[in-house]
């Protein structure tokens, strides 16, 4: 937290996207979190990734439940809508607003304690309808706004800030998602921007469930030795597996990755994800191959990130339900409460 | 790149543009936080240290340091430097108590010839290690150029009598009306060293038919120097200025006072080539001065001994895509009527009065080599400053002159090798305060550059010793404060601190910072957050961060020194530290 805003002077030669906005126009009120949280790099990897989109602002609803990660929407996209609901419910609150509105993009931001313990119910039935959204943890392994207490994605045997270990297995969301048939599954570190501004663009412009679990230190309880989600111990454990790389140019990826190691997929919009697979063995379309290659790294003490899993043609939660293609927002009033003799109607096809 | 090396005195000297662009690098910063906190009294003894005439440098200095204010680089217009430097003089406490007084005589006499800036300067320093000052000038006042130039309208005598007074009267041997005619049997006359601060004196004339046979075509320092004197009071109604640099300007203004109707300033060049100061430029159209441009003197017309105006090629220029001037092209000759013109082209050194046999070595231009660090020339014991050394500078450049002069001239006397100059230095001083809190307001103020009030135009040309600008108010003075960037607020790293959080990357407004891989600075140039192009502000480079072996990068161009950096890193590896430049002088090691 600091005392004075951010000064609204900027560079004068910032660049423009495609729309005519800077990277400034993305911003949204000065953050509260602690200096140097790993949340708020997050929220700038986000203002980064709809820059370079070149996505309006006000196209796009954040919603949060409750913790330091949940606070962050307002932190990003200032023109953009938010709703900030209650712990472990915004899975909840943004499957109905989808349902009410499918022409806006969903940005959900969540903290582990938010989705793995109060609200591990909701997040599973989330990815279930596969709600068109991105939804991101950001994953410090504790309670962070409650002040550091172990959360259900601390590792076990990782120790808090005043030495006591961790009793509890670990839920890795990534795994979680995969087995509930989650669409597209990737880890990032708030610390590697490079890395994680590629795979939020590609969440953006997936259809369908898009989770992106985002390994980030919270500086304050959770960045000590012997903690498993600190800086450090990320940066010395983590294995890059697939670089996602977005582009709506796809000539321009093929020229700059070796033979082999290259693979692309057509994304919902036509925008085209490449893969640039340090690991040759890994393909993140085979999903059985996927779990079986993050468990046995984790058993062996290495956080794999990348782009873990991708099912591009996925049918969201409208095409399932065959649901009307304009939102319902925008439905003319007796089209969308279109009376009692409607209702007669429809009850009498069960009589 | 290689790992900056900020410990050299200049890495963070430069940062603060105004002082490193400042010939005698006054720290502008650290006078403007005092002005923002009632401190006039120690504003101005901030100023006097480095420039010894804020009061006349308030008004009419060139400014060098405004457009290398950083403000100006961020779309807006600089910090009103100049102005707030006379707020300071306006305002500040009867200093001469807390001047060092003449110290006890250590036998040695010095000559300065000329009692203008340089000179002084130079007496001011040395007074206090105990030399004697034999200071000689032609005119019956002192102040050289200053008061010969610079017309009273811009600057009122009772400013500079003030400020000569604070140097001679403790204790020169000012002898007026005593002009040196030979330097010969100056140097006979037993003085441990010489000091020649004459000027540049003289006006560049114009050898165009009809020059001699009128008596209205004037030299513009002369005609200046006699206006300044009383001895000239009136002009002709039409006035032709011929040139464009700033003493045309004062040359026109001038003219306005005493009966010019319509002046003009006749241009050879378009506008954007022109020798003046824009702000000189706007305050002579704002007294409706009409600037010709295009055009080049041809012929005096004179009809029965009596100057009818002149001739001129009307020019056209094309300006190529480096947007540079062509050949002109004639396009047609014009005449314009006027009764009176005054050259303002230009000035040459010149100095009959240095004779062959004392062995001082002209250059090619027939004036003294003079080294360009020691102010020495060819001779032991003889030192030049002001415009007298290198031709027409200005007068922040002859009192820089005048301290590095001084330097030598007590080497000299000391029997030290004047070549050895004394280093700079650089104090480094945390300004945290708490958790948020820094003892600076770094706040970015939105504010733009504030307007000088003028004297009404009904008002100003009722006599020429009414001062135009009125000086900033209290209110404008505590807004322009404000506007100042704290540029000598420095942010400073420590490397093995930093845990790659990006925390400060990410709140940069102007995105100063990047953490990236190592390699050439074209290279790395290309890499930042934000566009670098401007090469002439250094990039700072740490050493490898501990996790990752990366650099921190610093593009020094645009950071406004808000400290945000320092707020959000959660390990302390910035902090904002005032960096205080040691300026050596002869006499006073200077202290914070
Ligand atoms: C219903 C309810 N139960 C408990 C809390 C207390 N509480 C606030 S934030 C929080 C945990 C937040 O953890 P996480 O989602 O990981 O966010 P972080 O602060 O770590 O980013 C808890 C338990 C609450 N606000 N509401
Ligand atoms: S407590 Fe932890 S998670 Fe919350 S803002 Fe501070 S560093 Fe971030
Ligand atoms: S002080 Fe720090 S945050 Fe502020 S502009 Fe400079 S580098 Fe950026
Ligand atoms: S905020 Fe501090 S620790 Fe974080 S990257 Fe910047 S200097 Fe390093
Ligand atoms: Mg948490």
């Amino acid at each position: 937290m600091s005392f004075i805003k951010k000064p609204k002077i900027s560079h004068p030669d910032l660049p423009k996207n495609k729309i005519g906005l800077t990277i400034r126009d993305y911003e949204g009120a000065m953050s509260t979190l602690c200096a140097g949280c790993g949340h708020d790099s997050i929220s700038t990897a986000i203002m980064q990734a709809y820059f370079e989109l070149a996505l309006q602002p006000h196209r796009v609803a954040k919603v949060s439940g409750i913790g330091c990660s949940s606070k962050t929407p307002t932190y990003f996209l200032g023109g953009a809508h938010g709703f900030n609901s209650v712990h472990g419910r915004m899975p909840s609150i943004a499957t109905g607003a989808n349902a009410a509105n499918r022409e806006l993009q969903y940005i959900g931001v969540s903290g582990d304690g938010d989705s793995l313990s109060i609200g591990l119910g909701q997040f599973a039935h989330a990815i279930r309808r596969n709600v068109d959204m991105m939804y991101l943890i950001e994953n410090n392994g504790v309670y962070g706004l409650t002040k550091g207490q172990f959360s259900a994605s601390a590792d076990k045997g990782s120790t808090a800030k005043k030495g006591n270990a961790n009793p509890y297995t670990p839920i890795d969301p990534v795994l979680l998602a995969i087995s509930l048939g989650c669409t597209f599954v990737a880890r990032g570190f708030s610390g590697d921007k490079e890395h994680l501004v590629p795979l939020i663009k590609s969440a953006i412009t997936h259809k369908g469930f898009a989770l992106l679990d985002i390994i980030s230190p919270c500086v304050t309880f959770n960045d000590h030795e012997g903690s498993t989600k600190s800086y450090a111990h990320t940066r010395a454990h983590m294995r890059e597996t697939v670089y996602a790389d977005f582009t709506d140019h796809h000539e321009e990826i093929l020229t700059q990755v070796e033979p082999g190691k290259f693979k692309e997929i057509k994304m919902h919009d036509g925008g085209i994800v490449g893969f640039k697979r340090v690991d040759k063995t890994f393909d993140p379309t085979d999903r059985i191959a996927a779990i079986s290659y993050i468990e046995e790294h984790r058993a062996k003490g290495e956080v794999v990130t990348g782009l873990l899993y991708l099912e591009p043609a996925s049918s969201e939660m409208h095409a399932v339900l065959g649901s009307s293609e304009q939102a319902m927002a925008d439905l003319p009033y007796e089209k969308l409460i279109p009376g009692k003799d409607a209702l007669a109607r429809i009850q009498a096809r069960w009589r | 790149m290689k790992p900056t090396n900020t410990e050299h005195p200049d890495h963070y000297h430069r940062i603060v543009d105004c002082q490193w662009g400042c010939p005698a690098h006054t720290d502008v910063p650290h006078y403007i936080r005092q002005i923002a906190q009632g401190d006039f009294t120690g504003a101005y003894l901030e100023n006097r240290k480095s420039n010894v005439f804020p009061g006349v440098l308030g008004r009419v200095c060139d400014r060098p340091c405004e457009p290398a204010c950083r403000r100006g680089r961020l779309d807006e217009a600089p910090v009103a430097i100049c102005r707030l430097k006379r707020v300071a003089a306006d305002l500040s406490d009867d200093i001469r108590p807390l001047l060092p007084p003449k110290g006890d005589s250590n036998g040695k006499r010095i000559a300065c010839v000329g009692a203008g800036c340089a000179s002084l300067t130079v007496a001011n320093d040395l007074l206090p290690l105990g030399y004697d000052i034999v200071m000689f000038e032609q005119h019956a006042q002192p102040g050289g150029l200053i008061r010969t130039n610079i017309p009273a309208f811009r600057l009122p005598a009772p400013v500079l009598d003030d400020e000569i007074a604070l140097i001679v009267e403790r204790g020169v041997d000012l002898r007026l009306n005593t002009r040196i005619d030979s330097l010969q049997s100056l140097l006979h006359d037993g003085f441990d060293a010489v000091f020649i601060g004459t000027g540049a004196p003289r006006g560049k004339d114009l050898a165009l038919p009809g020059r001699h046979d009128t008596d209205r075509i004037h030299i513009g320092i002369d005609w200046l120097e006699s206006v300044a004197f009383e001895h000239t009071d009136t002009i002709g109604e039409n006035v032709l200025i011929i040139g464009v640099g700033n003493t045309a300007m004062d040359c026109c203004r001038s003219s306005l006072r005493l009966g010019g109707k319509h002046v003009k300033v006749m241009a050879r060049k378009p506008r954007g080539w022109f020798k003046a100061s824009e702000w000189e430029l706007e305050d002579a159209e704002e007294e409706n001065v009409d600037i010709v441009i295009n055009h080049l003197p041809k012929a005096f017309i004179v009809e029965a001994g009596k100057l009818t105006g002149m001739t001129f090629d009307k020019l056209h220029y094309d300006i190529d895509e480096q947007g540079r001037l062509s050949k002109p092209r004639v396009l047609e000759e014009v005449f314009i009527p006027c009764d009176d013109v005054i050259l303002a082209i230009g000035q040459d050194n010149a100095f009959p009065w240095i004779e062959a046999q004392t062995g001082v070595k002209l250059n090619q231009w027939d004036v003294p080599e003079v080294n360009t660090v020691t102010h020495a020339a060819s001779i032991p014991g003889l030192f030049f400053g002001g415009d007298a050394a290198f031709g027409p500078k200005n007068i922040i450049w002859a009192v820089e002159h005048g301290h590095r002069a001084a330097i030598s001239i007590h080497k000299y006397c000391q029997g030290e090798d004047i070549t050895k100059r004394p280093p700079r230095g650089i104090n480094l001083l945390s300004t945290k305060m708490g958790l948020h809190e820094w003892s600076y307001s770094n706040d970015f103020d939105e504010t733009s550059r504030l307007q000088m009030h003028h004297v009404d135009l009904t008002q100003r040309f009722k006599d020429i010793k009414i001062e135009v600008e009125l000086g900033f108010d209290p209110q404008q003075t505590s807004k322009e404060v404000e506007r100042c960037l704290n540029c000598d607020i420095q942010t400073v790293f420590t490397e093995n601190l930093c845990i790659e959080c990006d925390a400060c990357l990410d709140i940069c407004p102007t995105h100063c910072l990047t953490i990236t891989d190592n390699c050439e600075e074209d290279d790395l140039r290309t890499r930042l957050r934000a566009p670098a192009e401007n090469k002439e502000q250094i990039l700072y480079v740490s050493d490898v961060l501990p996790q990752t072996g990366k650099i921190m990068v610093k593009d020094e161009n645009l950071c406004i020194h808000c400290g945000l950096c320092a707020e959000r890193c959660p390990t302390g590896a910035w902090d904002m530290r005032k960096s205080r430049v040691d300026i050596p002088y002869a006499a006073l090691s200077p202290t914070d």
